[in-house]
């Protein structure tokens, strides 16, 4: 298949609208790149810290995460899939699935850290003071990077929640397939940058 | 409620539903095969980061995102944007080794 299969009545909107959304998205890709590379050259210069800060986190939460958040991916593409297809209902269900998946892993993400904040390990707490500088940094990262990709989860959450609503009150903007490719494409990127985060932190380090 | 039945006025652009399915396993089943690769020491975890990885990340791009049934500019966007990471990431390594 290619690009001339997009028999669209509108071509030129819907494809200014997935460019316009690919802008955005290189832009979030150098957001979290530029915080890969100072993870890169952190581990590099304390690289047994970062293993012994790597051992301290649950592997296990972190790849059930990982299951949740691609099967969430899944159901966004069967949301898209199903929205071309102008099967609005089917589109507005894998909706819902993926935002129930979203806070899912919001809500695992916020048991991990509620263990780490029980042991005093929280960005200023009393433990991550007591730590060896090179752990210090390891777990700054850890909280920062998370931290921002689940801010991103949070926002793609938001957006597809209205997403869904509208679908399912018969807007007819919403029904055209350009909105919801475009949640669809930042819920994507959010899972391209946890597939990521899973090694860099959990098993890597 | 717009009617379900309602002629599509935009052509379906990306992978069918089985293709999805199948790419979600595989992506499933990497997941499974970086958490053995990792279990096997430090060196088998950073191999499994640099090539599972992006090979998952690809998957995600390709099918997902419909990256495939694009044309040359946005798969270009993307290239150009990793490219320029990868500068990022040779420059700060060409100025830390020399230190």
């Amino acid at each position: 298949m290619t690009s001339g299969a997009h028999a669209s009545a509108h071509p030129s909107d819907a494809f200014g609208a997935r460019l316009g959304m690919w802008l955005f998205l290189v832009t979030e890709i150098l957001l979290f790149g530029g915080l890969f590379i100072a993870y890169s050259y952190m581990r590099s210069r304390y690289p047994h810290e970062f293993h012994a800060g790597g051992k301290e986190l649950n592997v296990f939460l972190g790849v059930l995460n990982t299951a949740v958040l691609l099967t969430s991916s899944l159901t966004m593409a069967l949301a898209v899939d199903r929205i071309h297809r102008s099967r609005v209902r089917a589109a507005a269900g894998f909706t819902g699935a993926t935002v129930l998946l979203g806070l899912c892993f919001l809500g695992i993400k916020a048991v991990e850290w509620g263990q780490k904040f029980g042991h005093g390990l929280y960005p200023g707490g009393p433990a991550l003071l007591a730590l060896p500088p090179g752990e210090k940094v390891f777990f700054g990262l850890y909280f920062t990077m998370t931290g921002l990709h689940g801010i991103h989860v949070l926002a793609g959450v938001s957006v597809l929640t209205a997403m869904a609503v509208l679908l399912l009150r018969g807007s007819a903007a919403a029904a055209r397939p350009t909105l919801l490719e475009n949640g669809g494409l930042y819920w994507h990127l959010v899972d391209v940058v946890w597939i990521y985060l899973l090694p860099l932190f959990y098993l890597a380090a | 409620m717009r009617p379900e039945t309602a002629a599509p006025t935009e052509g379906v652009h990306g992978p069918d539903t089985r293709t999805l399915v199948l790419v979600w396993l595989a992506l499933l089943g990497l997941t499974a095969l970086l958490v053995g690769l990792s279990a096997l020491g430090q060196r088998a975890a950073v191999l499994g980061l640099l090539t599972l990885t992006p090979l998952k990340a690809a998957l995600v791009f390709y099918f997902f995102m419909h990256l495939r049934y694009e044309g040359a500019l946005l798969k270009a966007i993307l290239l150009v944007t990793l490219g320029t990471l990868l500068i990022f990431f040779g420059l700060t390594y060409a100025d830390v080794a020399f230190r």
